[in-house]
């Protein structure tokens, strides 16, 4: 769906804005996000090791060597989720927030199962990927519930800020009836518009080489994520890519007429 | 460092040895009417004989709401014992005779509520006594859905066309109703001012506003008032249903889908009719 690739695209781009941020991956067992910041190989201490105190935050943190105030917090591949606890997740944010990180982005593992759940629970804010497709869009549906229902800030009786990152869009198959348009999307799911990353090549060439693909300025992906950044940061910032590209006046005349 | 202290969110980072899930299961009433130890152990052993399959570790209700006699005396360890040579279970008392429930509590008898007291006149009386409130709820809520209200819901709904319930103040929503999510209005209406998502469900009491489209599912008048009404800005919804009478999606499909609609009861059916 994209919640990996989106992790790394957005926290690069807040970092490369000057933020100190933190990426931590939840998918504990399956990680993947080291993979697509191309860190794997410098993996010493991951995050289950800091919840059970076994090293230190300092130890597990890997500087990305891209975006100068980005921090990966890499999930363990030999643990399961149930090594995530309540207190454990509380603690490793606090130390970070404590030591000047500024955004703390949490990569969810898919499902509604304790591994999302540890990830969503402390958000102050939750970027819902979507691809626009029915099933995808129940189940984020399904995630908003949930994040208004059991998150700190839904106990505490505040909502949590939510908005919704449609990927893999593809405006021409919206147009042919193929996939889900955005108005459709936004209407089901009645949430904040962060942005729309078009379907493109050069996503999948991203995370295969581990550059995250919003250092990709040329592609129309890596700039859409960097709008969505900018959004992020509370900038007005118009909507891109939502729409078929001009192919000239005499196909659109032809359009027209049929 | 801070040590982790145990606190009252732990146990959810446990994952949990048990699930509580609510059930309805058919049991069978014991209505004893008369009490000879001889007498009802022949006669519930005749009673094995003719149907030997039904007597093996049958779970029964004891009830003694027939009895003639006096029931302060009822030796209930002697009837537990008489039904268990025979292959009943009995699993609960129903009485509110305080001698019985003292007994059944010491023979680790659970203990149902007598059957409603009937004062004959005063038809109000009848929902104003609420002691079985819970039990009511939860009975008409799971047999809504159902497709054909069964012949006993229907026998209790019948005469309830002017059923009064106590009302308690609408609840009014004003975020999304997600998949997934279940919201109850009891005693009350409902108003939703956002969407109902598809696989969502709303219930009321009462009737049921949704300024928004309704895309999951409807449930007014759960408790049986037939006067219940559904309002919807948009009609996408799974299923509606007016006091256990329901229609879905297939059968919703109609001239009025995606339109703004009220859903009301007339007779056996529900009415779709545009709001102007």
């Amino acid at each position: 769906m994209g919640k990996t690739t989106t992790s790394a695209a957005i926290s690069s781009g807040i970092a490369m804005r000057g933020h100190k941020t933190a990426v931590i991956d939840f998918d504990i067992g399956l990680r993947n996000l080291d993979i697509i910041m191309n860190c794997e190989r410098r993996v010493v201490y991951d995050f289950v090791n800091v919840i059970n105190g076994e090293a230190k935050l300092r130890q597990a943190l890997i500087k990305d060597k891209r975006a100068e105030n980005l921090y990966i917090l890499p999930a363990s591949q030999t643990r399961d989720k149930d090594a995530l606890t309540i207190d454990g997740v509380e603690r490793v944010l606090k130390e970070l927030a404590d030591d000047g990180f500024e955004y703390i982005i949490c990569d969810s593992p898919a499902g509604i199962e304790h591994g999302a759940f540890m990830a969503m629970y402390f958000a102050d804010m939750a970027i819902v990927v979507a691809n626009p497709e029915v099933s995808s869009v129940r189940d984020s549906d399904r995630i908003l519930g949930i994040l208004q229902s059991k998150s700190r800030r839904a106990e505490q009786g505040e909502r949590v800020e939510e908005c919704l990152l449609l990927t893999r869009y593809n405006p021409e198959r919206v147009e042919k009836g193929e996939m889900l348009g955005v108005k459709d999307v936004e209407e089901i799911l009645a949430t904040k518009l962060l942005g729309v990353i078009p379907e493109s090549e050069t996503v999948l060439k991203a995370s295969n080489q581990g550059i995250p693909v919003i250092h990709d300025t040329e592609s129309p992906a890596g700039q859409a994520y960097s709008d969505a950044v900018a959004r992020i940061l509370g900038e007005e910032v118009e909507h891109r890519f939502m729409s078929v590209e001009q192919k000239g006046l005499f196909q659109r005349l032809f359009r027209r007429s049929a | 460092m801070p040590r982790l202290k145990p606190k009252a969110s732990d146990s959810s980072a446990v994952t949990a040895t048990f699930r509580l899930k609510g059930g309805l299961f058919p049991l069978t009433l014991l209505e004893i009417s008369r009490f000879d130890a001889v007498d009802l152990e022949q006669q519930l052993r005749d009673k094995a004989a003719a149907a030997p399959g039904f007597f093996k570790q049958t779970p029964v209700v004891l009830s003694f709401d027939d009895f003639i006699g006096e029931l302060s005396t009822l030796p209930l360890a002697d009837i537990l014992a008489i039904c268990r040579s025979q292959g009943l279970l009995p699993v609960a008392l129903r009485s509110g005779v305080e001698s019985l429930t003292q007994q059944a509590r010491a023979l680790n008898l659970a203990i149902m509520p007598a059957t409603r007291v009937k004062p004959a006149p005063a038809p109000l009386a009848e929902t104003q006594t609420e002691p079985d409130e819970q039990a009511e709820t939860g009975s008409a809520e799971a047999s809504a859905p159902e497709p054909a209200p069964s012949a006993s819901m229907q026998l209790e709904l019948s005469p309830s066309s002017h059923v009064e319930i106590n009302r308690n103040p609408s609840k009014i929503i004003t975020t999304p109703i997600r998949s997934g999510q279940q919201v109850y209005a009891p005693g009350g209406d409902l108003i939703i001012m956002a969407a109902v998502s598809a696989g969502a469900e709303v219930l009321a009491d009462g009737n049921i506003h949704v300024y928004g489209a309704l895309r999951g599912r409807a449930l007014a008048g759960v408790k049986g008032d037939l006067s219940a009404r559904i309002f919807c800005q948009s009609l996408e919804a799974e299923l509606v249903s007016i006091a256990g009478t329901f229609k879905v999606d297939e059968d919703l499909r109609n001239e009025h889908w995606k339109t703004a609609v009220q859903i009301g009861r007339d007779e056996q059916s529900l009415c779709i009719t545009p709001l102007v």
